[in-house]
This record gives C-alpha cells, sequence and structure tokens, in this order.
C-alpha cells in the first residue's frame, strides 16, 4: 500500500486512517512566510459517513487506500444482499442492504450503478441521479388538472413511495431524482 | 479578464506610488546561485546548463531579497522590484508555488517609517478595488497579541505550557508536534488561535517577533527577546513582511548555519550558503529597512476575493 506525502495532498484522495477509508473532503494550507506549514484535511469516513479533521505539517505522510469506482449493473437481490454484475468482466458482487443505504428503493432490474469499492469490496452504492420508474398505485388522476403544485402519494415498481402531481395515473412512466426522491417529470414515450 | 484588467490598474499604482517618491525600479535574476537560508522556505533548485559541457545547480529565487541587499550595499540607494518569486510545495487559498512579490528598500528608515509607508501604499494602490478598508491599521506586538488571546507569553513560554495550551483549546495537533520546538508551536498557535483574530481587525502590524524568527532582521538592541520585524496583516491574510535589516555578516552567517541545523534535523537538504551575499553585507549595507509583500494577495484582497487563483492568469494547476 503507497502512502501520500503533504505535498501530494489534494480534495478526493482516498486515504487510510485507523484501519478506515476516508475521503478527503476538503484540504486546507495554511503557512506563515516564515513558519512551518500546516496542513488541515477535512476527511469523510467512507463506512459511516462522519466527518474528522486531521493536520499534518510538511513531509508527513498518510497511508494511501485502495478505493477505486466501478459502473456496474443490478440483477437482482433475496432480500438480504444486491447482487451486481461487471458488464465487461461478468464478474458478480454481492452487497448487503445495509450497505445501500436506501438506494436499493431506486434499482430495478439492468439499472447501472456506480459503486465504490475498497480493497475490492463494495463500500458504497450510487444510483443514477436519475431514474425512471412505473407507477404502480397512485389515487386515480385528476383529468385535465396539469398543475404540478398539488402533490399526492404514488407507489413505484420497485416500491419506492413519493410524492406525485394529480394528474399522475397508474402505469405512468416517471423520471425521479434519486438524490432527493423528487418527481421530475412525466416520460410515457 | 477582469480581475486582470484590475491587476493592470493595481500594477500602474504600485509603479507609479514609487516613482513619485523617487525609489529606483530594478530587475534581478530570478536564476541564481544564492537564496535565504530560511527554516521552511524551500527553494526550487534546478541543473542551469550554462552551455554544453558546463551545468551547476542554480536555484529560482525565493524573493529578490538578497541580491537587492548586493545592490543595496553597492550603492543603489532606495529600491523597488515587483518580481516573480518560487517557493517549493506552497500551493493553497493563499500560495501558489509561483508568485509576484513587491520588494523595496528604505536606507536610513527606520521600522516604523517603512510601516507607515506600507500602511500608504496598500491603502493607496488597494483603493483600485474596494476590498480594503482606507482605515488606519492597527499595530500590536506578537507578545501583546498572544497574551490577548491566548493568555500567554510566547517569549517566557516553555513546549509544555504551549501544547498543554494547544490541548485545552482542542486544537487539531499534528503528530509529532510533541517533539517540535517553542517556535513549531508559537507557529501552530500563530495559525489557528491569532488569525482568525486578527481577521476580525482589519489591517494589522504584528510587530517584534520573537528573536529566534529573526530571519535577516535585527534583533532590538533595547530587548534582545525581540527581533525588529513585522508582518502586516489584511483581515487575517498575512501580506508583507518586513525588517530592519541585519547588516551584521557574521551574524548572518550564524542564522544560515543555525537554519540549515534546523532543516537537515527535520530531514530537510541544507542549503549553500550566499557567500556573495555576506561579502556584499561585509563590504557595508546602509541602515536600511525593507519590506517584501504579497502582491498577488494585495490584488486579491482588493478585488475582494477569497482565492489567489482568482487574481493569478494561470495557476499553478494550469500554468
Amino acid at each position: 500500500m503507497g502512502t501520500y506525502s503533504t505535498s501530494e495532498f489534494k480534495k478526493g484522495l482516498k486515504v487510510l486512517l485507523d484501519g478506515e477509508p476516508y475521503l478527503v473532503a476538503d484540504y486546507d494550507f495554511r503557512k506563515p512566510g516564515k513558519g512551518q506549514a500546516v496542513y488541515t484535511l477535512r476527511l469523510k469516513n467512507l463506512l459511516r459517513g462522519t466527518i474528522l479533521e486531521k493536520s499534518y505539517r510538511s513531509g508527513d505522510k498518510v497511508e494511501s487506500a485502495d478505493v477505486t469506482e466501478t459502473d456496474l449493473q443490478y440483477l437482482y437481490n433475496d432480500a438480504k444482499n444486491w447482487v451486481f454484475m461487471d458488464d465487461e468482466t461478468y464478474e458478480q458482487y454481492e452487497v448487503p442492504k445495509e450497505v445501500l443505504d436506501g438506494n436499493d428503493k431506486w434499482l430495478k432490474e439492468e439499472t447501472k450503478v456506480t459503486v465504490v469499492l475498497w480493497d475490492g469490496r463494495p463500500i458504497t452504492v450510487n444510483p443514477p441521479n436519475h431514474v425512471v420508474l412505473e407507477v404502480t398505485y397512485c389515487e386515480p388522476g385528476a383529468k385535465g388538472n396539469t398543475a404540478t403544485n398539488v402533490m399526492k402519494p404514488a407507489t413505484l415498481e420497485t416500491g419506492a413511495e413519493i410524492h406525485v402531481p394529480i394528474f399522475i395515473n397508474i402505469g405512468d412512466k416517471l423520471r425521479v431524482d434519486t438524490r432527493t426522491g423528487d418527481y421530475v417529470e412525466r416520460c410515457n414515450k | 479578464m477582469e480581475s486582470l484588467r484590475a491587476r493592470d490598474r493595481l500594477l500602474r499604482a504600485t509603479r507609479s506610488f514609487f516613482q513619485d517618491r523617487g525609489i529606483v525600479e530594478v530587475e534581478t535574476p530570478l536564476l541564481c546561485r544564492e537564496v535565504a537560508v530560511e527554516d521552511h522556505i524551500d527553494p526550487i533548485s534546478v541543473r542551469s546548463d550554462v552551455n554544453r559541457e558546463n551545468s551547476e545547480e542554480r536555484f529560482l529565487v525565493t524573493s529578490p531579497e538578497l541580491a537587492m541587499k548586493r545592490l543595496l550595499a553597492a550603492g543603489s540607494g532606495p529600491i523597488f522590484q515587483l518580481a516573480h518569486a518560487f517557493r517549493k510545495d506552497e500551493v493553497g487559498r493563499l500560495h501558489n508555488p509561483e508568485f509576484t512579490l513587491l520588494e523595496w528598500y528604505r536606507p536610513g528608515y527606520s521600522l516604523e517609517e517603512l510601516m507607515s509607508e506600507v500602511g500608504d501604499l496598500v491603502r493607496e494602490v488597494g483603493s483600485v478595488g474596494a476590498g480594503i478598508s482606507s482605515g488606519p491599521f492597527h499595530q500590536l506586538t506578537y507578545q501583546e497579541a498572544f497574551l490577548r488571546w491566548l493568555h500567554i507569553d510566547p517569549l517566557t513560554s516553555t513546549v509544555s505550557e504551549l501544547s498543554s495550551l494547544g490541548r485545552e483549546k482542542d486544537l487539531s495537533v499534528p503528530a509529532g508536534m510533541e517533539e517540535g520546538s517553542v517556535d513549531d508551536w508559537l507557529n501552530l498557535l500563530l495559525v489557528r488561535c491569532i488569525e482568525p483574530e486578527l481577521s476580525k481587525l482589519g489591517g494589522v502590524f504584528l510587530t517584534r517577533y520573537p528573536a529566534s524568527q529573526a530571519a535577516l532582521a535585527r534583533v532590538n538592541p533595547v530587548d534582545p527577546r525581540v527581533a525588529e520585524r513585522f508582518e502586516l496583516y489584511i483581515d487575517g491574510v498575512e501580506l508583507a513582511n518586513g525588517y530592519h535589516e541585519l547588516a551584521d555578516a557574521s551574524q548572518q552567517r550564524k542564522r544560515f548555519e543555525e537554519a540549515n541545523r534546523h532543516r537537515v534535523d527535520r530531514g530537510g537538504a541544507p542549503i549553500p550558503i550566499g557567500e556573495d551575499f555576506l561579502a556584499a553585507l561585509d563590504s557595508g549595507l546602509p541602515d536600511c529597512s525593507g519590506v517584501a509583500l504579497g502582491f498577488d494577495r494585495l490584488v486579491m484582497k482588493a478585488l475582494g476575493q477569497a482565492e489567489l487563483s482568482s487574481v493569478i492568469s494561470f495557476p499553478f494547476d494550469r500554468a
């Protein structure tokens, strides 16, 4: 495993601290003209999402973490594990539900996701920012009412529950923002 | 483009400030055999091919100080320079490894007189933008600042006192600091605790740095614990560093040697002692005060920007 020295510090590095992977979320270099440089890193724990601040002096070294991102295709789940496949190598990855952190509700078969791997093990699954999903249940649509500010609950094919405009019907295909869970538009074509 | 035009206006205002005062603009080499030996300033060294048969190690200057003092010793009188300077590994919001220094020297000036002129320059040139307040600058000694905000005397405190204060303040302390020197701790406390306070005060001259941080400044003849050195802060951003210049060649040599010992102790490389520079001091540097001002930072503050990269045409990562 390699190391990063302070002069290599920058946003986006993945480092290993106390055996856990961290993302360098922010980097601050402070140096009085004649004084010693102080590097301060804002570090995000990639397993737990917690934030940590740590300081270093010139020449200090930090172990690098083998954290990579890869695009995988969602295949199926057995309620405990979600299974993804690398389209090129056909290698399959089993991801425990906890790691999906609620993102399982945006996934239907063949959805392409970005998975963060630490030492080859999935630690984060990021669905696409937008997915198109079919409405499986909602109250009947109010014909002619195209207002988008009046909302009602709807259930999507993956089981996700979101709020949709009043004119939406069962069977409509909706574009949804997975980061906020918000309805974006109807796209039935 | 807009910030480049504003930068041009500041450059013109700077030159006319000095022209009005009869100060000569000079240019000195950037690729030199000699740079000042300092604890925490690393020069970028380059193999310079003088010709096909000869190559030698040279440095990109970390400031034009040594060359300008050689001119002063040769009788130049008051001089100023807008020079590019280079420092290894200095990359950040307020740092670019290649940057512009405005440096000037005033024979016969006391440090107080120079500070007053620095204040005039910053207010006059800075008025090109709206970011620097035109009010008078505060003045505070290094000791007063530490006493006021940390209730500790920087001139008498020990490493263990300073480190327990650091723990008390819950500072994120770099590993290995326990073996650090008093100056390492003062530096950390300055960055973490004093600079944020200075940022509330607008323009502040921080004066009388500890003698151990004198670098190329004289030690105060009345209180040898402090140096005749100031730093100007604008809203907590260090803008200029000034000295009543040390003219004693043998004392300067000792300081360079001491700085080299510190560099080697930390696992760094020593820097060759600048013999031409020391010979110039030996031949007689006029009693003078001088200051180096980070010109990019002046532009940045004048324009109300928060990052150096917004006032540099091509920051280092795109240069």
